[in-house]
């Protein structure tokens, strides 16, 4: 798994946008939310520090909080009680009644339906993600992305895995300090998976700061992932490097079942 | 034709092209609200803006005219401040136009934005963009459909508009005097080739918006 990060780490890491500028840090979280998951009414707590570089899954099943958890840290939903804190910067405090906006957070976040804007083109949806405009760096970016044919496309013509690509792209052209993936790969067929699994690799190195991806693949998680959290009901049960966490021989991780 | 005639139609179409104006700079924003923001008394609001599709226009003529009458607060504010009467005045049936064509405005507005997924304005905010920003540069372009729609109806709601003008403004040529209340002025003086002239136009101009209303409608496939 991590043979694949250092080969593709000494091709794009450094060259393709050169200096992205972003901050290298950690991220520490420590919230607890109440939320709806399969069996009723509970509590999400997720007390944990991620560190700079980490890329890191989340694993569960359907309504275990991995979502909520992505919100919580992009400042889409508002935790209960809590801090997050990114570096030095607070994010969240609920006893200083701090919460930044999701605009002042920087994060890059990936939707589930990737939430492309219909009226922009490819290219004028990444450009959007851009703090100040840049042309060469946008070009660089959809070069990277093997986008340059379709920069003219409205997204409604593109396919999933196009999506998926611009989506990504337009994430990084803000250079956030914290990328967030809401199950990236789940509408796509298995082909596309493992091209695009390459390309999150990819995304991940260039900003070489903290990415945290929703999956629910093992096989997914295995290949990516330098960390995986697993989430049950709301509560982190396991937490550690892919093969502590699964089981070899079975693709299933231990200690969880339903 | 006569200029009286011409008038007549020329003071229909400035009625019904400021209404739809003023109701377009006010509707945005508070189709906006009504779309995405809670709020106890939102009902309400919901229920008053939507007033006018069931209420009888000479009830809100009543209390518009009882509003603009100096006896009371708002007629004697604009009387001793203002110098104004709206009472049988262009600008007191504008005002009326604008609360009667409240809900032809803000309705389709409103459902254009609801219909937006909510992870287009999300997307937007976590890629740094102010919620102003986000409505001019992703949701106005996302419900231009609705917009259309919101000012076709508008407009052509205020061409037909009777009640609530004949109430507040009664029949003064050059004034307050619309093709809607040409038409039975003129069938009550028997002049029935001007009320048919009239009631023609009126016919033309509303069946091309509205047959423009569905064609838009029909083209517009939802967003991906």
């Amino acid at each position: 798994m991590n043979e694949n990060k250092i080969t593709l780490d000494e091709s794009i890491c450094k060259s393709p946008l050169g200096d992205l500028g972003v901050t290298e840090g950690s991220l520490s979280i420590s919230i607890t939310k109440a939320m709806l998951s399969a069996d009723g009414k509970t509590n999400l707590v997720v007390c944990t520090e991620i560190q700079d570089n980490e890329l890191l899954c989340l694993f569960g099943h359907s309504g275990a909080g991995k979502t909520t958890l992505l919100r919580l840290l992009a400042g889409l939903t508002k935790p209960d009680k809590g801090r997050i804190v990114f570096n030095d910067t607070v994010w969240f405090d609920s006893e200083k009644r701090i919460n930044l906006p999701p605009q002042d957070r920087n994060v890059g976040f990936m939707f589930q339906d990737y939430a492309l804007f219909p009226n922009m083109t490819v290219e004028r949806n990444i450009s959007f993600g851009q703090k100040e405009k840049n042309k060469e760096e946008l070009d660089r970016l959809m070069e990277l992305f093997d986008l340059q044919i379709l920069k003219n496309q409205h997204p409604a013509k593109l396919s999933g895995g196009q999506k998926q690509r611009v989506a990504l792209a337009r994430a990084l052209a803000a250079k956030p300090n914290v990328l967030l993936l809401d199950e990236p790969l789940s509408a796509l067929d298995w082909d596309m998976r493992m091209e695009l699994q390459d390309e999150i690799i990819k995304a991940h190195l260039l900003l070489n700061t903290i990415t945290l991806l929703v999956s629910h693949d093992v096989h997914e998680v295995k290949k990516l992932a330098s960390t995986v959290i697993l989430l049950k009901n709301g509560t982190v049960i396991n937490k550690g490097k892919p093969v502590d966490v699964f089981d070899p021989n079975l693709n299933e991780c231990k200690n969880y079942s339903r | 034709m006569d200029q009286d005639f011409i008038n007549t139609l020329l003071l229909t179409g400035k009625l019904a092209v400021w209404t739809t104006f003023i109701l377009f700079v006010l509707g945005l924003p508070v189709a906006y609200l009504l779309a995405y923001k809670k709020f106890w008394l939102k009902p309400v609001v919901e229920a008053l803006i939507s007033m006018p599709m069931v209420l009888p226009p000479t009830v809100l003529g009543f209390y518009m005219l009882l509003a603009y009458s100096p006896q009371n607060t708002f007629g004697r504010f604009l009387a001793e401040h203002f110098n104004t009467r709206l009472a049988f005045s262009f600008q007191g049936v504008l005002i009326a136009s604008v609360v009667f064509s409240l809900p032809f405005m803000i309705q389709p507005m409103q459902n254009g934005l609801t219909s937006i997924p909510k992870s287009l304005r999300e997307a937007s905010y976590t890629l740094g963009k102010s919620k102003l920003t986000t409505f001019i540069r992703v949701l106005i372009p996302n419900m231009i459909p609705s917009i259309i729609t919101a000012i076709a109806m508008t407009f052509a709601h205020c061409i037909g508009e009777f009640g609530v003008i004949i109430m507040v403004g009664g029949n003064i040529p050059g004034e307050t005097r619309v093709a809607s209340i040409a038409i039975y002025d003129e069938v009550q003086a028997m002049n029935y080739h001007t009320a048919n002239q009239y009631s023609f136009i009126l016919f033309i101009v509303s069946l091309v918006i509205l047959t423009l209303v569905y064609s838009i409608n029909k083209k517009t496939t939802p967003s991906p």
